[in-house]
């Protein structure tokens, strides 16, 4: 399993990017994840969503489909990708250092 | 390229459920990978963007040998429907939206939805006839500027 290292800090990633111990993820190092993403700023905003992606993880075990999002985050969709353009509950997971959602919706 | 896919734009020609939600959940799928998409309503595909049908979109349970119904069964009054609200509530477990709000989500998402031309000329719908995801009706040869660059995919 690859490690990286965000924040001075050694995390196992999976080939994909994305955390697979989600404990590992500091604060720290979401913004070295979101400009890899090519998120040059995070703003309160993005901060809004990427707390509620761990929140989501911690009570269900996996990330948030973008419906989900877009209902209850307090984010709208438009604004969702305006944040993320690669794509909102993806890019929040790995920013949010949760694993990759794997819903098809 | 690095092989990865920019860019699909999905024709969608069929009015039955099963022929909408397909399209729909690659559309939707695309742009939650970062993909740019476009999505074609053409022939009977208008249906699910008619203001007047988009909420009376059916299963076909006559001639769908897929659902395992005897034709005759199929054809009896009532049982389209019932098809349809048990795939819905299916769906709705699966927390996949019904059609109308999927496509305003999927508008939402920056997805493009196009209404075909030829097809609205034939049906006479105009533009107040679409819902207002609708960016516009237009022609093949948009639709083909629209798509230039990307994969196409017909439905």
């Amino acid at each position: 399993m690859p490690n990286v290292t965000y924040a001075g800090q050694a995390v196992s990633v999976g080939d994909d990017g994305f955390f697979t111990d989600p404990s590992q993820w500091t604060e720290e190092m979401a913004p070295e994840i979101a400009r890899a993403e090519g998120i040059g700023q995070l703003t309160e905003l993005h901060w809004q969503v990427i707390k509620f992606m761990r929140h989501e993880y911690q009570e269900k075990g996996t990330g948030p489909t973008i419906r989900i999002l877009g209902k209850t985050s307090g984010v709208s969709i438009k604004e969702l990708y305006q944040l993320f353009p690669k794509g909102p509950a993806k890019t929040a997971a790995k920013v949010a250092g949760i694993p990759k959602p794997r819903g098809c919706i | 390229m690095d092989g990865s896919i920019e860019k699909v734009s999905i024709i969608v020609s069929k009015g039955s459920l099963e022929g909408i939600y397909p399209a729909l959940i690659m559309a939707n799928g695309a742009r939650a990978e970062g993909i740019e998409a476009n999505l074609f309503f053409t022939f009977f595909g208008l249906d699910a963007v008619s203001k007047k049908r988009h909420e009376h979109i059916k299963v076909a349970s006559v001639g769908n040998p897929g659902l395992h119904l005897a034709t005759l069964i199929g054809a009896l009054p009532g049982v389209p429907g019932l098809m349809t609200h048990y795939l819905e509530h299916k769906m709705d477990q699966l927390d996949i939206p019904p059609i109308p709000e999927f496509l305003e989500m999927i508008a939402d998402t920056g997805a493009g939805i196009y209404g075909c031309k030829a097809s609205c000329d034939l049906f006479g719908l105009a533009e107040d006839d679409l819902i207002d995801q609708v960016k516009g009706i237009i022609t093949v040869g948009e639709f083909y500027e629209l798509a230039a660059g990307g994969q196409i995919i017909f439905t």
